[in-house]
């Protein structure tokens, strides 16, 4: 071992920052330079890749499958969007009610789902936002369904800006997900996130050095499920609809997919991998209705040839410091 | 309708669901018995029963009951076959592991659903039964002279859905004796007792699990063929048969037939009813809660002995 | 004084008795091993205490308080360190996280703190020049070191180890003996063993267990002069 002490350069809280803080900063330039076109999508794949980081704390970090995360992302859009709707909450108390929505909910099925481990778990967490879905169309009367139902602009404002604005929206968007890349890059590197990661690694050594395996998982899905909820709330905000669709099974497998592609158990995986992923169903889809027939292949290469995803790829190859 | 013909009627049409129903999970009951995987993309094989059936009908043309026939032929034998390339391509590269499986038949359920929509076309498209008589079903009546026989109107079914049921019956007694009659059958069920002794006897483990996998995807897409003339085919129909396979397979015991046809006639007589007499949504609400709360508190199911 | 003790211990299969009725007691500061032919109940018996396993019937007690109805991680927190048979370590961190996972356990630990300990414990089994390897590159011998050292960093005040020199080169094994007695100067050591060489050269009494139930239990010498251990197993080493 070096008796050297390690440069500020290679002081891991120093990488982080710098990485981080430059991806954000690389985002806010981008607004300035992109067409409208591609600001839009840029916004619309930052909220979403909020979802895709909530997703990979508990399946990239604490290796647990889940296949029913739209359950937590429409608890989130959900909660914003009745109480703005029907109690009519203005934007920031509609945000807390679409957080708590998905943190109870996320507590709730966390204790029951994990009773189940494996195949179990996955298809145990698919069961119940199925019934989600279900209910959401059972009581049509007040979610509207499938057709879904539109916050008017007039309601989504927020401190004063008008959030229909493409700056504004961009804003919130780049606001959100730096503060969620924030959260999420503390946590992992924490002690609670390298539980999490010894829990992945190996469950039992980890529980017989005397950690609370069956806490710390709990946990991991209700942070899991409040940043899928936070993310389903902003998208209901920004983007000024709620629809049942959200809830389906599909919007359970995105954020895998997302994770997978850019890299399971990396900070800026789940980013890169919506980035890709959203570019190459809007170019796909230009030349056919079955988009999602991309997805699918994808998603089998994947499994096949490249577990590790992009960044996934990059930290064994290049820069192993990589949270 | 009074309740009690009413009723009867529910858990008629709750029969043929429960037939069907049998064939498909049973399907997804034995890949998951000898191979120990989780087929996501199982309803996508139903689906491709049932459009097939729809492509060979169309292209023979003549009298419903000849392109059926062959379509009952055809269908689990391309479907089969893709699986089993599926199978080759893909699931034996992973190595049949339990989660990489799950994620990588989800993928090819998109593959096969999307191709099929790019192919088949959105809409729904009706198939002709080869025979559809009606029958009128009596009730009975304790009035003042005694039982009666009534005809109650709307009270009757079709030749063709009787068919149906009849039909499943007798394919899932030609599976019972291939299962357990058979050379073949017999391979299949040491390879699932213990692969490695059946490595060690020179049994070809690879060959069966795609033989095995084909199977599966076959009875599957048999229930698709004999679906479709009383439904229509459509791109996404495979969706319903997932979940109530699912349900089913879970309830009756992961790798128990006999489970699975018991929980069949289960989940498909009150799926009928309470589709009838309440709203299917909340009937498949309960039914999805119920597969939930199963695996949470008794992981193996109503009859299995092994947990998921 | 009694660190560890058990009361009519026992576990149930369907139909099969694999520990009956045990009563154990290890004093605090003995290195103490437990032996006994194949399928004696060794493993059962350690997997009830550290809580792996759940006990069918009987009570154990750890320092005077009742832990039985206490999970493993419970049990672990409250001092033990336990080893697996089978060398089970987090192979795709490093050696260094590896052992930093076990010293984060304590309650006083800052990151110096830890790297602290983790250094010491590293040094104390000569892995410190492994510290950056991953643990799945390690050989056999080096995790079953490393296992050792995650276990120190623990400071626990009881070490269980489930077989520790299986699959152990000769001079790894000699090295093992003289780290088994550094062990026992901070805690007390229970052995589960089937290399009699190393239970004779290192324990200070032994517990012999055949069928689920004690057969013997003495020093040693006593162990070796005693009949019924002789026929029970042929005590090859």
């Amino acid at each position: 071992m070096t008796l050297t002490t390690p440069g500020i350069l290679s002081h891991p809280v120093t990488r982080s920052v710098l990485l981080h803080g430059g991806v954000i900063v690389l985002l806010g330039w981008l607004y300035q330079i992109l067409p409208e076109y591609h600001s839009g999508n840029l916004a619309r794949i930052m909220v979403l890749a909020v979802y895709a980081m909530g997703y990979n704390v508990l399946f990239g970090y604490t290796g647990l499958l889940s296949l029913g995360h739209a359950l937590f992302f429409a608890a989130g859009m959900y909660g914003l969007g009745l109480s703005m709707y029907w109690l009519d909450a203005s934007p920031a108390p509609g945000m807390l009610a679409g957080l708590i929505s998905a943190l109870v909910v996320s507590g709730i099925i966390g204790a029951l789902a994990l009773r189940t481990t494996g195949v179990a778990f996955m298809i145990v967490t698919l069961m119940f936002a199925q019934a989600g879905f279900l209910t959401i169309l059972l009581f049509g009367e007040y979610t509207r369904g499938d057709e879904g139902f539109v916050l008017q602009q007039a309601d989504r404002i927020l401190f004063g800006l008008d959030l229909t604005q493409p700056a504004n929206r961009y804003g919130g968007a780049l606001v959100l997900f730096a503060v969620c890349l924030g959260l999420v890059a503390w946590l992992v590197q924490s002690r609670f996130g390298k539980t999490l990661i010894a829990i992945r690694e190996n469950e039992e050594r980890a529980r017989m050095l005397g950690y609370d395996v069956q806490r710390h998982k709990w946990l991991a899905v209700v942070v899991s499920g409040t940043l899928s909820g936070a993310s389903g709330a902003a998208y209901a905000l920004l983007f000024g609809y709620a629809g049942a669709t959200f809830a389906t099974v599909q919007y359970s497998i995105f954020p895998l997919l997302w994770v997978l592609l850019g890299g399971a158990g990396t900070t800026i995986g789940p980013l890169i991998g919506t980035l890709f992923m959203f570019y190459l169903i809007d170019i796909s889809s230009q030349f056919t209705s079955a988009y999602l027939l991309i997805a699918g292949v994808i998603l089998i290469l994947l499994t096949l040839f490249a577990p590790h995803g992009l960044a996934g790829v990059v930290r064994k190859r290049l820069m192993p410091w990589l949270p | 309708m009074d309740f009690g013909p009413h009723l009867f009627l529910a858990m008629l049409e709750g029969t043929i669901t429960a037939a069907v129903l049998a064939l498909t999970a049973v399907g997804l009951s034995i890949v998951f018995g000898i191979m120990r995987v989780v087929n996501v993309a199982h309803g996508e094989f139903f689906m491709l029963g049932a459009v097939i059936a729809w492509w060979v009908a169309t292209l023979l043309g003549g009298h419903p009951a000849l392109g059926f026939v062959v379509a009952l032929i055809v269908a689990p034998l391309l479907t089969g076959l893709i699986a089993a390339t599926a199978d080759r391509l893909v699931l034996r590269r992973i190595n049949y592991d339990p989660e990489r499986t799950i994620v990588a038949t989800i993928g090819l359920l998109y593959v096969i659903q999307q191709a099929t929509l790019m192919t088949f076309g959105p809409e729904a498209r009706p198939v002709e039964a080869p025979f559809n008589q009606r029958i009128a079903l009596p009730w009975f009546e304790y009035g003042v002279d005694g039982f009666m026989l009534t005809w109650p109107w709307g009270l009757g079914t079709t030749t063709y859905k009787l068919a149906v049921i009849v039909a499943a019956i007798v394919i899932l007694l030609a599976l019972w004796v291939l299962m357990t009659r058979t050379r073949i059958g017999l391979i299949m069920r040491a390879t699932q007792l213990d692969r490695e002794m059946a490595i060690a006897h020179a049994i070809p483990v690879d060959r069966v699990y795609a033989l095995v996998f084909a199977l599966g995807a076959a009875l599957a897409a048999l229930g698709g063929v004999l679906v479709v003339p009383i439904q229509q085919a459509h791109y996404l129909m495979g969706g319903d048969p997932l979940l109530l396979s699912f349900i089913v397979v879970i309830i009756g015991g992961l790798g128990s037939v006999v489970g699975t046809v018991v929980a069949a006639i289960l989940i498909g007589m009150s799926d009928g009813i309470i589709s009838v007499f309440f709203s299917p949504t909340l009937a498949k609400i309960l039914a999805t809660l119920f597969v939930a709360f199963v695996l949470v508190f008794r992981p193996q199911g109503l009859f299995g002995q092994r947990p998921l | 004084m009694t660190l560890l003790s058990t009361k009519g211990l026992s576990k149930q299969y369907a139909g099969l008795r694999a520990v009956h009725d045990v009563d154990f007691s290890l004093e605090r500061g003995e290195i103490r091993a437990l032996i006994g032919p194949n399928g004696a109940g060794k493993s059962t018996f350690v997997g009830m205490l550290c809580g792996r396993i759940a006990a069918s019937e009987g009570q154990v007690m750890f320092d005077g308080n009742d832990i039985t109805p206490l999970a493993a991680h419970q049990r672990i927190s409250l001092g033990m360190a336990y080893t697996f048979q089978i060398t089970s370590v987090f192979a795709r961190l490093s050696a260094k996280e590896n052992v930093a996972l076990a010293a984060r356990r304590l309650s006083d630990s800052t990151p110096k703190r830890v790297r602290e300990r983790v250094n010491k414990a590293l040094e104390q089994v000569d892995l410190q020049d492994r510290a950056e390897t991953l643990a799945g590159d390690l050989s056999y011998g080096h995790q079953r070191l490393l296992e050792i050292a995650m276990g120190l960093a623990q400071s626990p005040r009881l070490f269980i180890l489930d077989e520790p020199t299986q699959g152990l080169a000769e001079n790894e094994i000699e090295s093992f003996k003289q780290l088994v007695r550094t062990l026992a100067v901070d805690a007390t050591v229970l052995l589960i063993e089937h290399n009699m060489d190393v239970v004779m050269q290192t324990a200070q009494r032994i517990t012999v267990l055949n069928f689920g139930e004690i057969l013997a239990e003495g020093t040693p010498e006593e162990i070796r002069a005693n009949d019924a251990v002789q026929a029970a197993y042929l005590g090859t080493g």
